[in-house]
């Protein structure tokens, strides 16, 4: 297990300096951040004393040097539009997408696994089909299409919701959150259906199939011929069995829908960290990108682990060293 | 049971890396009534894309078959010249009809174009890392589940964000976070298939690893590969289209079905909700046909395997 | 009996009512772009110069028409060439308390010069034209410029002026080598933002500034000019339009910047609310690259650069209805434009020869240029920097097509557009620059003059156009104090310009404010939406 663990984190750490590499180089040669910071009106004198002051007339190899040194020592580098550590910007932007992500899976786990449960144990019935091929409808509406519809149906005709923000927040331990106001919630219900749908579908479809062959295996059989009440059935072998994938499915989405989260935030004028990628990456806040960027590296990495580990406690026929190999 | 596979997609559920025994048989898939009203969808969305953008009342990447004076009309309007425009125009003047089919056939093209790129390397790859296995396999894998890692959005953005606009910029960017899948299915099905008792008579019989490769490996595992395919096409589209959305995919001049939804997007609040309307919905019935297909190919699939 | 109970009643009310009365007077103004600081002297950008005008005053104000009035300064005058004089307004206070005078101007300059954190320098060239800073008396300050300078009291109009007591500090003098007295640590961009160190003379006092969430400022009830209408102040940024018309509808803001101008007209008709349109200073145009005998997207059949010919430039501008662009792309909300600043500007010619639409006078002269059958070109622009820029880009293209020249559009973010263009790498460009100050000079030095870096000319001359003789008004102009010579060279310069066109100016964008009734505000030509100037209607 030890052995495991030690592996799988040096693995991250080479996984991390790869990105780090890559990025930095891809961020590099996007644009000239100077263009856009320095005023039309600045002298050369001024240009070249911006470039020096952040560090762009040094060849590309030592400023990266530079970045790796400071990333060492948890600084990834002062935004060039902000002139805030970019960390700062980006961990100030987290709550807002942690919310937005949170009660998207929430959501998703409400809907999809009743779907799923009903789906999978009649799988023959009508019922059954139209929910999976709900589910696959649910798929295929694209992020931003699905977003414009719901603002065009709840906000530009029925005038139910607002189009955009976070509206009201409630600051608890120095986090402000959407959820503890009415204003809040109605800024919510919009992006989080948004992020929700296709995680709904997945649940659906995961659930199903896990209940379909669940259904089958001997212990059920067992249990339904000592007469076991279907209800029982389904909660103490079905949903047991089937809880496995569920709770690994969710922290991998957790990540991707971080990162997917970009789209509806953009769509919605969330003010999260997505929307802070892309404005950076317009605005060439090179700093942002890259420490954006790591940080998400980072989170995949931890996720990864997390759940690879937790799928070993719950599991024991994974063989750690096995996967590690 | 196994880990289920990354990147999580509801249509690689159950996993499908088990491997089959032959190809599976398309008249019996044919014969399913569901299977039967997907592929009519599918190729009638297919045979709009691809040919009636000849019967298109213009051509909406000639600047001069449009004027900016029809700009933004209603559907069911009359042009200047008296073309009616039955789905309304864009904010350049552009027919959304005609807009639409040619939306249509540059996203198909994207998306197969970019799938059969991707596969092609993704098993190029996939059979590569099972013949050679030890260190190269470990490695390649490794490669793959990095890229698979990582959301695939966020790659391709910054790719494109370093590259530029343009159709082959973005193909290039599909390609580049999806020949991983093929590779990790490819290598899956085909490690399952060098196990049996006919590849080891084959290599007995002293035939070289390429003909045990090509002739054997690839035959009899390129199925599972295909039905992700069909599934992975979907992706593809809809990628495109999120990319142009964002403003870093198509050029603006040669709009996709996605650039003209994001075109839309500031109309819509007006709203002027037929340019972003009308292209996404040609949209969400090309993927959703795509995927019902790859959904019922797949389920056909695993039928037979069982 | 009964009145003590009302008297107990009333002061339990009281405390429930004073937070409504003081709502009402409260106003909420949605912005389209946030600042980025609290710092005045942070970054040169209108959204945080905007900001510093409701904090801080300068030592003289812009109007609404960009015309420089007094502000701290309750008057000036050129002594001469290169010497300055101006009045400082007696009686000032900062909201600290501390009384404005002299050292506090000798002191923001120091602090411009000394100001590490800053974006490129900003304010910096202004105060590094000073040869000397002198003080004869508390009240008047006399300033000494390197070169002829007309434009000092707007450049001044710039730099909000801080309080020297915010720092220790000795006797101040404008030495920059002595840190000008101060003994202390310069004031940071942080203690700026948190409001420790934001002490200024203006309308109104900052509460708080939160990133992303917006700017919370309060009446300075001891301003020294006329006193604001509002007790409190919201700036709330809201980046995209939709939202920001949605949220004036629902009664979230009381007035917002920008909204699409589609919008802007739906709303003339709504009893509930008004507009105001202001045409601004910023101009929509196209640049030539004219210098290289090959230029990198154009393709011709003798493989030279077209718009070398002057006729080719003419023909380009013949070809564009620009009546058109404003009409069918911009809604309206823009001018056609026939010169490089509008009308009302200083130095603008007050009635320009129209830059008309005649495609056949275009073809024409394209024919007797030596393309007939024009030639293929990429254009390439912003998607996201000016109003509609992605689309303005695609009606030329559709003009240009109109008279035979193939046209491609190749429509960018702005960081990448601005960064290929500084690279010269492009044959046609659609650009847009904002006059801010030095009326018509400002863009006929920055654009159209020969690139010269000693002498700080033709920065933003991408094309590589180059005219002894425009040079030579030019720079004239820019070094003449008398306002009617100046204007009249200016007004030379431009007709030019606009003879040879290196530069085709497309239109003038208008700015719109959207409020709820009872509100009025007049727009301002910089496009800073300034809470004290926005009144309840009578």
């Amino acid at each position: 297990m030890g052995t495991f663990v030690l592996q799988r984190l040096l693995q991250s750490i080479g996984v991390l300096l790869a990105v780090s590499l890559v990025v930095f180089l891809a961020v590099y040669a996007i644009g000239d951040p100077v263009e856009l910071l320095v005023s039309q009106e600045a002298t050369e004198l001024e240009r070249d004393r911006m470039i020096q002051i952040l560090g762009l007339d040094r060849p590309i190899w030592e400023q990266y040097l530079t970045f790796l040194g400071n990333a060492l020592r948890g600084d990834l580098g002062q935004s060039f539009v902000h002139g805030e550590p970019a960390i700062q910007l980006i961990v100030s932007r987290m709550p807002a997408t942690f919310e937005l992500v949170f009660f998207a899976l929430l959501l998703a786990c409400l809907v999809g696994i009743p779907l799923g449960l009903v789906a999978g144990l009649h799988s023959d019935s009508r019922t059954s089909r139209i929910i999976m091929t709900g589910s696959i409808l649910g798929y295929s509406l694209p992020n931003f299409w699905k977003g414009m519809m719901l603002i065009l149906l709840l906000s530009v005709w029925v005038h139910w919701l607002p189009t955009s923000g976070r509206g009201e927040t409630v600051t608890v331990l120095g986090v402000p959150l959407s959820f503890l106001t009415l204003d809040g919630i109605r800024h919510l219900v919009m992006p989080v259906l948004n992020l929700s749908i296709p995680n709904m579908a997945l649940m659906t479809r995961l659930t199903a199939s896990g209940a379909a062959e669940a259904r089958l295996q001997d212990y059920v059989r067992f249990a339904r011929a000592k007469g076991v009440r279907p209800q029982g059935i389904v909660r103490r072998h079905i949903l047991r069995n089937i809880l496995i994938p569920i709770v690994t499915v969710v922290g991998v989405e957790f990540g991707q829908l971080i990162a997917f989260s970009t789209i509806t935030e953009t769509v919605f004028a969330w003010p999260g960290m997505g929307k802070l990628l892309i404005t950076s990456i317009y605005r060439l806040d090179r700093p942002v990108v890259v420490a954006y960027i790591m940080m998400i590296t980072f989170l995949f990495v931890i996720i990864n682990l997390t759940v690879d580990l937790i799928y070993a406690a719950l599991d024991p026929r994974v063989k750690l060293m096995e996967r590690a190999s | 049971m196994s880990r289920p596979e990354r990147p999580v997609d509801p249509m690689f559920v159950p996993p499908l890396v088990k491997t089959p025994r032959r190809s599976f048989n398309l008249q019996r898939l044919k014969r399913r009534p569901s299977m039967r009203s997907a592929v009519i969808a599918l190729a009638v969305v297919i045979a709009a894309g691809l040919l009636l953008p000849l019967l298109a009342p213009q051509d909406p990447y000639d600047l001069n078959s449009f004027s900016v004076m029809d700009n933004r009309l209603p559907p069911g309007e009359r042009s200047m010249d008296g073309l009616t425009f039955w789905l309304g125009t864009d904010s350049q003047g552009r027919d959304m009809v005609s807009a639409i089919l040619f939306g249509l056939r540059v996203s198909l093209l994207v998306g197969l174009t970019a799938t059969a790129i991707a596969l092609t390397i993704g098993v190029t790859v996939g059979l590569f890392a099972v013949n050679f296995g030890g260190k190269i396999d470990a490695l390649l894998m490794r490669l793959v589940d990095f890229i698979l890692g990582f959301p695939s959005i966020l790659v391709a953005l910054v790719l494109l964000a370093v590259m530029g606009r343009g159709v082959d910029k973005v193909v290039f960017a599909i390609v580049a976070v999806q020949w991983a899948i093929y590779a990790r299915i490819m290598r899956a099905a085909a490690l399952v298939e060098r196990r049996k008792e006919y590849v080891e008579a084959a290599q007995n019989l002293g035939y070289s690893n390429g003909r045990i490769m090509f002739r054997h490996l690839l035959p009899n595992s390129i199925g599972a590969v295909l039905v992700v395919a069909t599934i992975q096409v979907a992706h593809a589209i809809t990628l495109e289209a999120t990319l142009s959305f964002l403003g870093v995919g198509v050029p603006v001049t040669r709009p996709s079905l996605g650039l003209l939804v994001a075109n839309g997007f500031e109309f819509l609040l007006s709203g002027e909700y037929w340019i972003s309307v009308f292209p996404g919905l040609a949209l969400v019935v090309l993927i959703f046909s795509l995927n019902l297909v790859g959904d019922r190919m797949r389920r056909a699939f695993e039928a037979r395997r069982a | 009996m009964n009145a003590r109970l009302l008297g107990t009643l009333g002061l339990a009310i009281l405390p429930a009512i004073v937070p409504v009365s003081a709502g009402a007077e409260a106003l909420r103004i949605a912005l389209a772009s946030e600042p980025t600081a609290a710092d005045p002297h942070y970054h040169n950008v209108s959204p945080n110069n905007a900001l510093g005008k409701y904090i801080f005053d300068a030592l003289a104000a812009t109007n609404a028409d960009q015309k420089a009035v007094p502000g701290l300064a309750s008057s000036w005058q050129a002594v001469d060439d290169t010497t300055w004089v101006f009045k400082l307004r007696s009686g000032v206070k900062f909201t600290n308390g501390d009384p404005f005078d002299v050292n506090d101007v000798i002191f923001t300059f120091c602090r411009v010069m000394n100001n590490p954190q800053s974006v490129a320098g900003s304010f910096t060239p202004y105060v590094t034209a000073f040869a000397k800073v002198e003080t004869p008396d508390n009240l008047t300050l006399k300033i000494t410029t390197k070169t002829p300078d007309p434009l000092i009291p707007e450049k001044l109009a710039e730099i909000a002026i801080l309080s020297d007591s915010i720092v220790p500090h000795g006797e101040i003098t404008f030495d920059l080598e002595k840190k000008c007295g101060v003994t202390g640590e310069w004031p940071t961009l942080a203690q700026l933002n948190s409001g420790e160190a934001t002490i200024g003379t203006g309308p109104f006092k900052l509460v708080k500034y939160v990133k992303g969430a917006g700017v919370e400022l309060v009446r300075n009830d001891g301003y020294w000019g006329e006193k604001p209408a509002w007790d409190k102040v919201s700036l709330l940024p809201v980046p995209n339009a939709g939202p920001r018309l949605a949220g004036l509808l629902a009664g979230d803001y009381d007035l917002i910047e920008s909204p699409s101008a589609r919008d802007a007209n739906n709303l003339k008709k709504d009893p509930k609310f008004s507009i105001t349109t202001k045409p601004s200073n910023r101009v929509i145009f196209l640049q030539f690259d004219i210098e290289r005998d090959k230029s990198p997207f154009v393709e011709t059949a003798d493989g030279k650069n077209p718009f070398k010919d002057e006729r080719v430039r003419r023909a380009v501008s013949l070809a564009i209805d620009r009546n058109v662009i404003v009409k069918r792309i911009m809604d309206d909300a823009a001018a056609p434009a026939s010169q490089f600043v509008p009308e009302t500007m200083f130095g603008a010619q007050p009635k320009p020869e129209p830059l008309v639409y005649d495609p056949k006078k275009a073809k024409e002269l394209l024919a007797e240029a030596g393309y007939p059958n024009g030639f293929k070109l990429t254009l390439h622009a912003t998607n996201d920097r000016y109003i509609n820029d992605g689309q303005v880009a695609q009606a030329i293209a559709q003009f240009l097509n109109r008279v035979g020249i193939q046209t491609e559009v190749d429509a960018m973010t702005s960081s990448i557009f601005f960064s290929r263009r500084s690279k010269r790498e492009f044959s046609l460009s659609q650009g847009g620059w904002g006059s801010s100050f030095g009326g018509a000079s400002n863009f006929l030095t920055q654009f159209v003059a020969t690139n010269n870096k000693n002498l700080g000319t033709g920065r933003s001359n991408y094309g590589g156009w180059s005219d002894p003789e425009f040079d030579a008004v030019i720079s004239q102009a820019n070094a003449t104090i008398d306002e009617k010579k100046r204007s009249e060279l200016l007004q030379q310069a431009a007709r030019m310009a606009l003879k040879s066109l290196p530069d085709i100016p497309i239109h003038f964008e208008s700015t719109i404010w959207a409020f709820r009734k009872g509100l009025s505000y007049e727009g301002r030509m910089d496009q800073y939406t300034l809470a004290a100037a926005v009144k309840p209607a009578r």
